[in-house]
């Protein structure tokens, strides 16, 4: 983006102020080809790592998905075909980072330290399932777009802490039409806050598509009004959000501010288990989505690099049933919590004024075991 | 509007309610690092009210943050600072303004330390001028604490005098959960009071019983308390004994305090400026007639806004109550009884 000075008469009274353009990030073509030459960061051992990750991912989002037909689970948001995005995040965040997820970032949750025997525990209905993983990421964030303006607060934090790290936040495309999201990039570029927020665009927002959510030709020129930088990723390629990730970090170590990534994917799943996107959107459309898919691509990759053989992938599939079914059986095994628990966290220091909530509670339970 | 005094040492000072909240956000910000202020016009301003006047001065920019005029930010930006260490206390200009901050009040600070099990929580205060009375245009006097109170896992209190907007003002900066604050601001300029700037914090959780009495229990907060006191003198005239408790704390109720008074009084009348149904007052009613009802005297009695529109200043006497309509309504006690 850069003012354009010279006063270059345009129309009657009208003279050029300002133009901009924006960036698009790929690595991989939806076959696995190299686009542009292979980076740096992605060694063999990097490369064959972020495979493993989202085919874990993708594993553990089946079982998932097994467990509410089952009725073992609640409803839950598939991440098929968000694999890249979520594992890119996660292997881009540091450990002292802040991350501010919404409600599909399994991936990233899997490299965050969360067992996912917990993500079950928070689909399942079960509150201990935001209870551990690093003290200062947030939990898992539903109301839409909201989660924008506390990582844009916590990168606040961060700034006035002298920490010299980054709140990474993740949004939905149907996010970026929200007050909150506007609010949030206004203030990034106001502060020059160390904030990166990442934008799944994967064409939905529930049914409603993307070309009738928003009339801007993309979500990244956003960035643009509120002064931050914006950038495209092919969303469907590890290596591109890796690689804006990495970028937005240096930008944010120079104090260049905040940056908008436009991950670019398709859900190629339901909403969630209690939708059905056969009413909104064709087989044919969904066909031609799995064409661009992101495992399937890197995993060409890694067999043209020799990183990967059919063998290697039986291998690892099993592995990854084994452990996804050691993690149901933790969900499924787990001692119910309390009645009780609904009033252990509501404050700090329990007010002596409630106790008569807890009598309540106690005769119900009661008349419950009668 | 008179500049506030400039807090210059820790001593004993009179000072009127604005000053007070004034003086606790200078105490705490001197001796908690973690303490930060934001909002619109907080800065260099000082707030429109001048209740964060010097502060930017004192603590720099980087501890008192001039925000971009967005409620829903302003508040969400506490939740993501509360998590991260710091104890933010943010300002609403005006209460009539905080809607666009629920959202982040009712689904993640009130929640926070809840749906994490507790490993994270909110340590905010949310300050807002609230109530009639001051002559301001559309939108700025309305009384809505009751839309907060409603809500689990926050706190509600409302000061009613300098030394108790001192005292519980640091109490909720320190509370380690979300509190809204809301400070009645037709008595911000109102009567002085000799305050010891010492940082001593006065209880949450707790009604302040004002005035003690045998008659009649007058139950009130904010700016009605002065219209209370004012009625407990003209009834003590009349012969009749009132005792007056300030609730403070909206939410949770200290009910014990407030039964144990009417237990011993056989009467019960509360106050407040917020429109009439679904008010606290209601809730403090149901909570009598649930706890103490063979206790009373006569029915409970509510002296309120109406279930109208705030109106425009030009009318908003017709609708505040005054102290008259707190006599009346404890007379009617003594007649139905």
């Amino acid at each position: 983006m850069k003012a354009v000075n010279q006063a270059k008469v345009t129309a009657q009274g009208h003279s050029p102020l300002m133009e901009f353009s924006l960036q698009k990030i790929q690595f991989l073509d939806e076959d696995g080809n190299w686009v542009s030459e292979r980076p740096e960061f992605a060694t063999d051992e990097w490369l064959v790592q972020a495979y493993q990750h989202m085919v874990l991912n993708r594993v553990f989002d089946q079982k998932a998905i097994a467990l509410q037909r089952t009725g073992q689970m609640g409803t839950y948001p598939s991440s098929l075909g968000q694999e890249a995005f979520g594992i890119a995040i996660g292997m881009g965040l540091q450990k002292d980072d802040v991350f501010v997820p919404y409600y599909r970032d399994h991936g990233a949750h899997l490299l965050r330290g969360h067992k996912l025997s917990d993500l079950l525990l928070y689909w399942g209905g079960d509150e201990r399932g935001s209870a551990h993983g690093p003290k200062q990421d947030f939990p898992i964030c539903v109301p839409i777009a909201t989660q924008i303006t506390h990582a844009a607060g916590a990168a606040a934090a961060l700034k006035i802490q002298n920490k010299n790290q980054l709140a990474v936040v993740t949004i939905g495309d149907g996010g970026t039409s929200k007050g909150d999201f506007f609010e949030s990039l206004n203030v990034a570029g106001a502060w020059q806050l160390p904030l990166v927020v990442l934008v799944n665009n994967n064409q939905y927002a529930i049914s409603v598509p993307r070309d009738i959510q928003c009339g801007a030709p993309t979500l990244a020129q956003k960035a643009i009004g509120a002064g931050i930088y914006g950038v495209q990723v092919d969303g469907n390629d590890v290596l591109a959000v890796y690689q804006a990730m990495l970028e937005a970090r240096q930008r944010a170590d120079e104090h260049k501010g905040a940056t908008l990534i436009e991950a670019i994917t398709y859900r190629l799943g339901d909403h969630t288990t209690a939708d059905d996107a056969s009413r909104y959107r064709s087989n044919d459309e969904v066909k031609q989505a799995w064409q661009k898919e992101p495992i399937k691509r890197l995993q060409n990759a890694l067999f043209n690099l020799g990183l990967w053989d059919g063998e290697k992938e039986k291998q690892w599939q099993n592995q990854c049933a084994q452990h996804v079914d050691e993690v149901v059986a933790e969900y499924l095994t787990l001692e119910k919590d309390t009645a009780e628990s609904m009033f252990d966290h509501l404050y700090q220091d329990w007010p002596e004024v409630m106790n008569e909530q807890l009598d309540l509670l106690a005769d119900k339970l009661t008349r419950m075991n009668h | 509007m008179a500049a506030v005094n400039q807090v210059t040492s820790a001593e004993q000072m009179d000072s009127v309610l604005l000053e007070a909240v004034n003086l606790a956000l200078h105490y705490e910000m001197e001796h908690d690092e973690s303490v930060v202020v934001l909002g619109e016009d907080v800065g260099t301003n000082g707030g429109v009210f001048r209740a964060t006047s010097g502060l930017k001065e004192k603590f720099g920019f980087k501890r008192v943050m001039d925000t971009p005029l967005a409620e829903a930010l302003i508040a969400g930006l506490s939740v993501g600072m509360a998590t991260q260490g710091l104890k933010p206390v943010a300002e609403i200009q005006f209460m009539g303004f905080i809607f666009p901050a629920f959202e982040h009040l009712f689904c993640h600070a009130a929640r926070m330390r809840n749906r994490t099990r507790g490993r994270m929580s909110c340590p905010m205060v949310l300050r807002a001028p609230y109530g009639g009375g001051i002559h301001a245009p559309e939108h700025h006097s309305e009384s809505t604490e009751a839309l907060i109170a409603h809500t689990p896992g926050i706190r509600v209190v409302i000061p009613s005098s300098p030394a108790r907007a001192y005292g519980l003002l640091l109490a909720a900066i320190r509370d380690p959960d979300p509190v809204v604050f809301l400070e009645p601001k037709r008595i911000y300029r109102g009567a002085k009071q000799s305050i010891i700037n010492n940082g001593e914090a006065l209880p949450l959780d707790t009604c302040f019983t004002l005035r003690t009495g045998t008659d009649v229990t007058l139950i009130s907060w904010g700016a009605c308390i002065a219209d209370t006191l004012q009625a407990a003198d003209a009834l003590a005239e009349k012969g009749i004994s009132a005792e007056v408790i300030d609730v403070a704390t909206i939410k949770p109720l200290d009910m014990r305090t407030m039964i144990t008074s009417v237990v011993n009084t056989g009467r019960c009348v509360i106050v407040h400026e917020a429109a009439r149904s679904f008010a606290v007052g209601a809730e403090i009613a149901a909570q009598v007639s649930e706890k103490c009802f063979l206790n009373l005297l006569a029915p409970v009695q509510r002296v309120t806004g109406f279930d109208t529109h705030m109106p425009y200043f030009k009318n908003e006497h017709f609708y505040l109550p005054n102290s008259a309509d707190i006599v009346a309504a404890v007379e009617k006690c003594f007649k139905e009884a």
